[in-house]
């Protein structure tokens, strides 16, 4: 007997607004937040351009302890996780052994390493870092498994914990390893997202030295074009979000609101180059098909894809040839569009971002527009939802990913009844 | 559908190369001393498993050479003598999704990071080269191990600090379950740069001393911390039928696996209380274990012990193997290779896995390098001294992460 996995609570922060409400607003309406980088000084930088969140800490409920110890990644993923948690209306203390967490982070605590690297080296002044600077907590963010131990700590679960790196398909690779987690029985509830807050100097002077990044910083409000001619570069981007993943039996048996089940997931690598895609997509489009398989459904059924839409030249062209792969004839009559247009790409939280914009899509009947879509590119000949959302009710929801290092995801969201 | 190991890569400061560094295991070879890449006085007691014959040049790709940290380099380095021990070429296979990789990350590159912060803060963003974006993160290793083989299958980077190398073959497991019929599977560490120390030493855990004979002796009265060490291994997992269609040899199976969250650890060394929540955990951990491998406790024939190497954090350590083992705890012998060349983080669980697997074939049971001393309040069976003879069918690895993770994994023999 096949487990099923039922998504019964969301919860986002992203630049635009915290919480589902403020996203879906922002999403709906087709509006951008991306600016002018302000959370540091970006002056002699490339880039000077980001999707930033209006985050005020304590006003979310942080403790000043937590706001001191914790990297600003790991403070959107709780801010995130109470929400999922709220709106799946669920009590995990009696089921905490049952319960696991998977957060997928791309760069983890950088911001907080920076920093303290800063103080402790003078300011690149001494690369023997002074060996007493012990701010307390430090070699926490050392490491990126500090993002789930957090969330875990916070939601007092028993069960397995993991957080997931993968660069910028963490976020579907996390929700995806948790949905695998529920399929074969080690656990029944999960807390899978995704957080990242690169908005540093680090981070945004290591995509400036490649020009992934927008150079579009006399127009910001416009600079991520995903799918457009005019496309330069994906705009850089912080936020988190979190969904409450669970046995479809076990979900039903307590009355939860059931949002749609997880379908399917995969992953494949392109072995090819760190940064580069082939033009054909076709390890991307192995993972569609991997994924609709698991998810016994065939391309027609798919109704609106959520794309990876970075806004880079070579991705947007790569991820169009991938869909018209797995989906045939039926790519041209399929919506599809980029979020990013409006928040930004924040690395490895954007794909639990986008489920979460999945799921909302899909309970609201309305499918989000890719935002600054003016001039079409002969290689991105998709319908791309210019502009303007689209009422629209997608029975199944197919959203991808693609990553520094090669890696192609996608997971594919299904209303309940379709399924025996 | 089973999963077994098919071959073995691995190396650290006692050893290059998977018969190397098992023969410098079984005879308790001690590796940890003064770190020799820089002038590490003052970071605690300056010491460190280095590896210090390792030329990466005869590993890694002169051009993959300068766009990778230290640990990618250890990384590829075990990858090729795991892919060379499985006889596999994930390139040659018919199906080109046929292989993948998992691994497990935790500082990631952070030699190479350090050294463009630096650049950043001492000259300008100009400065920052074109591959901190592809060397630093924690996905560089699988990236490179899968471009550099020509593995198109699933690819995967789980993070859980030292239970990451068990987490990630439970994950290969889960891939090769659901028809993957290879994954390249491990981690390594490199974490001795200057600023990387910096961070482990505000965690409290590492040890300060610079006594050779004391700096890392945990299950004794004398630990003080733990001395990190540099390497890891790489593992080749298979479905165990598509091992035998091309008569690879099964090493051991991947049998059972378990793992828990502990709980909010703040765990300082002084922290007992924290430790201690540490002990359900674990024991819980281990009982998943068991039981997916469908076996006793009294089946367990070995253990490779986590062994932090803090006296609270060492306790609470044996307390849940006598909790999720029973009786059983105090006779079965207790492992402990890492005393010899230190914690590797996100390699040590994977280190100990493959030496497990190799114990578990040779029938013998490493000793703990310089240790001689363990304490009979634990109530452990601490191989020390010489090699113990042991035919055993199936051997436990334990590893706990910093934070609150605790995972244990079951290995079996196949014949």
């Amino acid at each position: 007997m096949t487990r099923r996995v039922a998504v019964t609570g969301i919860g986002v922060v992203a630049p635009g607004g915290i919480g589902t409400k403020a996203f879906w607003s922002l999403l709906s309406s087709g509006r951008t937040a991306t600016g002018p980088i302000t959370l540091f000084d970006p002056t002699g930088f490339r880039s000077r351009v980001a999707a930033q969140c209006d985050f005020n800490a304590q006003a979310e409920g942080l403790t000043p302890t937590e706001v001191r110890r914790l990297d600003r990644h790991i403070q959107f993923a709780l801010v995130a996780a109470r929400e999922a948690l709220r709106d799946a209306d669920l009590d995990l203390s009696t089921v905490s052994d049952r319960a696991g967490v998977t957060m997928g982070t791309a760069v983890g605590s950088t911001i907080r390493l920076e920093q303290e690297y800063v103080i402790a080296s003078d300011s690149g002044r001494h690369w023997l870092a002074d060996p007493h600077h012990a701010l307390p907590f430090l070699d926490q963010s050392l490491v990126p498994s500090t993002l789930a131990a957090e969330v875990a700590c916070a939601a007092g679960i028993g069960g397995p914990a993991m957080t997931v790196s993968t660069g910028c398909t963490s976020g579907l690779d996390s929700i995806g390893y948790a949905y695998q987690l529920i399929e074969d029985g080690v656990a029944d509830v999960m807390i899978a997202g995704a957080s990242d807050a690169p908005i540093s100097p680090i981070s945004v002077a290591c995509f400036d030295a490649i020009r992934a990044t927008t150079a579009r910083n006399d127009d910001p409000a416009h600079a991520s074009r995903p799918f457009d001619a005019g496309r330069d570069g994906f705009v850089i981007a912080e936020g988190g979000a979190v969904l409450i993943l669970e046995e479809l039996d076990t979900a039903r048996a307590r009355g939860a609101r059931i949002y749609c089940e997880i379908g399917g997931f995969a992953t494949r690598g392109n072995a090819y180059h760190m940064t580069g895609l082939t033009r054909e997509g076709l390890e991307m489009s192995a993972a569609i098909d991997d994924a609709l398989r698991q998810a016994r459904l065939n391309p027609e059924d798919v109704g609106y894809v959520n794309a990876h839409g970075s806004g880079t030249k070579q991705n947007d062209r790569h991820e169009t040839a991938a869909v018209k792969r797995s989906l045939g004839a039926h790519a041209y009559r399929t919506p599809m569009s980029s979020i990013k247009s409006m928040v930004g790409h924040s690395l490895g939280a954007i794909g639990a971002i986008e489920l979460v914009a999945c799921v909302l899509a899909m309970q609201h009947a309305l499918l989000p527009p890719t935002a600054n879509y003016e001039t079409p590119d002969p290689d991105c000949d998709l319908d791309y939802i210019p502009n303007v959302a689209r009422q629209r009710q997608a029975d199944a929801v197919l959203s991808v990913g693609s990553g520094f290092g090669g890696f192609q995801s996608a997971v594919v969201l299904d209303r309940l009844g379709r399924r025996p | 559908m089973t999963s077994v190991i098919t071959g073995i890569g691995m190396l650290a400061a006692t050893g290059i190369g998977t018969e190397a560094l098992w023969e410098a295991v079984r005879e308790g070879r001690p590796g940890i001393k003064q770190i020799s890449r820089f002038d590490a006085t003052g970071y605690g007691g300056g010491l460190g498993g280095e590896i210090t014959e390792f030329d990466a040049a005869t590993w890694v790709e002169s051009r993959v050479l300068v766009q990778t940290d230290l640990w990618t380099h250890l990384a590829l380095a075990a990858t090729k003598m795991a892919l060379d021990d499985a006889r596999l070429d994930p390139a040659a296979t018919d199906d080109p999704y046929a292989v993948g990789v998992t691994t497990s990350a935790s500082s990631g590159g952070n030699i190479f990071g350090q050294r463009e912060i630096h650049s950043l803060w001492s000259q300008g963003p100009r400065h920052v080269g074109p591959y901190q974006s592809i060397a630093w993160f924690y996905a560089a290793c699988t990236g490179q191990m899968s471009i550099a083989h020509g593995a198109k299958g699933p690819c995967g980077v789980i993070a859980t600090e030292a239970a990451g190398g068990l987490d990630a073959l439970a994950h290969s497991r889960r891939v090769i379950r659901r028809g993957t019929p290879a994954m390249i599977t491990g981690g390594t560490e490199a974490p001795l740069g200057p600023y990387a120390l910096v961070c482990q030493l505000a965690g409290g855990l590492l040890s300060r001393t610079a006594q050779l004979a004391d700096a890392y002796a945990p299950f004794t009265t004398r630990a003080c911390g733990y001395v990190p060490g540099e390497g890891g291994a790489v593992l080749v997992l298979e479905d165990s039928q598509a091992a035998r269609q091309r008569d690879a040899t099964a090493i051991a199976e991947i049998s059972g696996w378990g793992a828990a969250f502990a709980g909010r650890v703040p765990a300082g060394a002084h922290d007992h209380a924290g430790w201690a929540k540490t002990t359900p955990a674990l024991a819980r951990a281990i009982r998943a274990a068991l039981a997916d491998a469908r076996i006793d406790a009294t089946d367990i024939s070995m253990v490779f012990a986590d062994g932090v190497g803090i006296p609270h954090a060492d306790a609470a350590e044996a307390a849940a193997l006598h909790a999720a083992l029973g009786a059983h705890a105090a006779s079965v012998p207790v492992a402990l290779p890492k005393a010899g060349f230190g914690r590797l983080h996100a390699g040590s669980a994977t280190i100990d896995t493959a030496l497990a697997a190799l114990a578990l074939r040779d029938g013998v049971v490493p000793p703990a390098p310089g240790i001689n001393d363990p304490d009979p309040a634990l109530g452990l069976r601490l191989v020390t001294g010489e090699a113990r003879t042991v035919q055993g069918r199936h051997a436990l690895v334990v590893s706990r992460g910093t934070g609150g993770f605790a995972s244990a994994l079951v290995l079996s023999r196949t014949t």
